[in-house]
């Protein structure tokens, strides 16, 4: 159900800029998905599909960019994405660091059809 | 008709944060803690919350906001210590949002709590992502769960301001290995407090106890 209340953010900000741009359409949005966000895509776009119903938006595609985990290391300063399960920094071994990466989930552009 | 592309960039939860930044300067208004407590369905928020509400209702004032999927056992469970206890249905969504909890404060008569509990829907992953406008995160991992979990859902493990390890009564029975747990825990989050107690046996409640008044006197400076 999480999918739902960003899906129905991310149709919101669409609209929304799709008015300040005067557009007739949105034919394209694309989306930032932090891996660590937890979002599901093919959940957002079923979502979409019914959410975006007698809007602007009804017939335009999703598309999803998917961004690392991106850590750095407290020790030795070194930034990298880790393996799956294993968060140790690939320069020093020590686990002990600071996520500064993939948390988000962001509109990132519109393209619209405008007149 | 012309195609035009716009950069917008925009923070998809950027509502809720703003939302949520209300929320909390209203209880700052009135110098109330509140505290955010996740934790998978069973872990033990409701009992942590009931252990702290038996040894600290006769200090301070207490009220509970109480997040379910369905149902309104916790917050009558709450109300039956003579605590004033708001219920949110989610309606099958698996976490709480800002806008939810501004609606359940305007239930309560703020003038007159010190400490608000916030207990969220049990789920270890969704409610880390919404900001609630609480002043601390509180998750509990009871140990049964085991002692893999922060490498299942880091994000959890890696916000928290207080990790409750609940049901430490069984840790003779349990192979939770505490020692990796905390070098866990030391690298994905070091500020984090670690608080082994027993909500069955009290075991540990203490230190809990004291963590929460030195929160409480900080949440009166912020008084206006």
């Amino acid at each position: 159900m999480h999918e739902f209340s960003i899906t129905q953010n991310i149709l919101a900000i669409s609209l929304e800029k799709a008015a300040e741009a005067q557009a007739s359409s949105i034919i394209k949005i694309r989306i930032g998905i932090g891996e660590l966000s937890g979002i599901v895509d093919d959940c957002v776009k079923q979502y979409f599909d019914f959410l975006s119903q007698d809007t602007i938006a009804s017939q335009a595609t999703l598309s999803f960019e998917h961004i690392p985990v991106k850590l750095q290391c407290r020790h030795c300063q070194t930034v990298f994405s880790p393996d799956r399960d294993n968060w140790a920094c690939p320069n020093c071994q020590q686990l002990n660091s600071e996520i500064t990466g993939g948390r988000d989930c962001y509109v990132e552009s519109i393209e619209m059809e405008v007149a | 008709m012309a195609i035009k592309v716009i950069k917008v960039l925009e923070d998809v939860l950027g509502a809720n944060t703003e939302l949520a930044k209300k929320n909390q300067a209203r209880l700052d208004e009135h110098g109330i803690l509140t505290i955010n407590i996740m934790a998978s369905p069973g872990a033990g928020k409701t009992s942590l919350i009931m252990q702290t509400i038996k040894n600290l209702k006769a200090e301070i004032n207490i009220a509970v906001i109480e997040g379910d999927v369905a149902s309104s056992l916790d917050a009558e469970t709450v109300n039956a210590q003579g605590i004033p206890a708001v219920q949110i249905n989610t309606a099958g969504g698996c976490h709480l949002d800002a806008n939810m909890i501004a609606k359940a404060m305007d239930e309560l008569s703020l003038e007159n709590i010190d400490l608000m509990f916030i207990e969220n829907v049990g789920n270890l992953i969704c409610p880390a992502e919404f900001d609630l406008g609480e002043h601390k995160r509180v998750m509990i991992l009871s140990l049964p769960e085991g002692d893999d979990k922060p490498h299942k859902y880091p994000l959890m493990f890696s916000e928290a301001d207080v990790i409750i390890l609940n049901k430490h009564d069984l840790l003779p029975l349990l192979d939770f290995d505490m020692p990796a747990f905390r070098k866990v825990i030391a690298g994905l989050n070091p500020k984090a407090k670690i608080f082994p107690v027993s909500c069955k046996t009290g075991e540990g409640i203490e230190a809990w106890l004291d963590w929460i008044r030195g929160e409480i006197k900080k949440a009166n400076q912020r008084l206006p």
